[in-house]
């Protein structure tokens, strides 16, 4: 789930109308593209209803990438304002972030696939350890990947084109990490199972 | 200091917030995958649909709640405490219309992408228009009444005791909005199959 879309200006408005105003045509727009995920598991309906563990999995991987990309993007943000970030592979404040956003990754998505074989042991679910340990993992860390790319990168074109990344990397970064979420979880599920 | 070591500190500042999410998104899962709702998604075609945007609506409407709150409070225009104060007021107002509107377009819009899929033969049976808007509504309506008071009581608890709402905002609303987002809809789709 995503932390919070700010849209650039409305905080200094505390009107009920242009709070609405603003807000309500990007959460239609989000609803939108949010069906694509819903669309997924639609597709997927079988696969997810007939091992109900895997559904399990879809509210983490809905929040997490999320979760990484808002703790990378407001570290790379502030680092901005302070004007101590440098675009460059050298970067040790960049390199720092990565390391330690894949080493978090690496660490929920492991407790995950232990969380969620535990809760389909309950559910009564089949799908082994194992499997799920690979498919949490292995989402996981590709949606970390993708969380960081996106983080960096956005970070930088806001950079350049002169808006405050406040603003747009984390509610961009955050929600389409929630759409990838789903649909990586799913293309794991398939080729796994 | 070496990039290892900074790697290290960042890593330990926010493992905990995580693993907290984490435990929200695993009760949330375990609530999806269990035995009701999964009867509940073989009732209600479509329902598995709307889950993503659902769920990921509800960090957007409360997310900017939370983040106006705490500039508020930061700015001084609001007090960290429920009081009937303009701005606090129009807020949760707002919030409450967002919430609450967004929950029904879902439900709408998953029941016209249901009918598309009917009409394509790739789905046999849609939901009802008006179970499917029943669902959303009721489940969208009692997450932001919880979602609304918790997190402005979270928040002005966390303030007052010297913490920044600004590191509250995405934790609290993860968290909440999961586990009470799923156990409200778990709930919504038992109320429509009683009424309806």
């Amino acid at each position: 789930m995503t932390q919070g879309l700010i849209p650039g200006g409305s905080l200094g408005t505390w009107e009920t109308r242009s709070i609405v105003a603003t807000m309500i045509p990007i959460l239609i727009v989000l609803s939108i593209l949010e069906m694509g995920s819903g669309l997924v598991l639609e597709a997927l309906e079988e696969t997810y209803l007939a091992n109900p563990t895997l559904l399990v999995l879809v509210p983490v991987m809905i929040d997490m990438g999320g979760n990484l990309g808002a703790i990378l993007s407001s570290r790379l943000s502030t680092r901005l304002h302070l004007g101590t970030l440098d675009f460059s592979v050298r970067d040790r404040a960049i390199l720092a972030n990565v390391v330690a956003v894949i080493a978090l990754a690496a660490t929920i998505f492991v407790i995950m696939g232990f969380a969620a074989w535990g809760v389909g042991f309950i559910i009564g679910g089949e799908l082994s350890l194992e499997t799920l340990m690979t498919i949490s993992v292995v989402s996981g860390m590709l949606l970390a990947v993708i969380a960081i790319f996106l983080s960096i990168s956005m970070t930088f074109v806001s950079y350049k084109m002169g808006l405050d990344p406040d603003d747009t990397t984390i509610p961009i970064v955050t929600n389409v990490c929630d759409i990838l979420g789903v649909l990586i979880l799913s293309g794991v599920a398939i080729v796994v199972l | 200091m070496s990039v290892l070591k900074d790697a290290a500190h960042i890593y330990k500042e926010s493992l905990g917030v995580l693993i907290i999410a984490l435990g929200g998104g695993v009760f949330a899962g375990a609530v999806l995958g269990g035995e009701g709702m999964l009867e509940g998604f073989d009732s209600y075609p479509g329902l598995l649909l709307l889950v993503p945007a659902f769920l990921a609506t509800r960090g957007n409407v409360y997310g900017a709640l939370g983040a106006r709150i705490s500039s508020g409070l930061h700015q001084g225009l609001v007090e960290p405490r429920f009081e009937w104060n303009r701005r606090l007021r129009n807020a949760v107002v707002a919030s409450f219309i967002n919430g609450i509107f967004i929950s029904v377009f879902i439900g709408f819009l998953a029941w016209g992408m249901m009918q598309i899929l009917v009409s394509l033969g790739v789905r046999d049976d849609s939901a009802a228009l008006v179970e499917l808007v029943g669902i959303t509504f009721i489940a969208g309506t009692l997450t932001s009444v919880v979602l609304i008071f918790g997190l402005l009581l979270l928040i002005f608890a966390g303030y007052r005791y010297g913490l920044d709402p600004d590191n509250l905002v995405g934790p609290i609303v993860t968290t909440l909005g999961d586990i009470f987002g799923v156990l409200f809809l778990f709930f919504a789709v038992v109320t429509v199959g009683v009424i309806l």
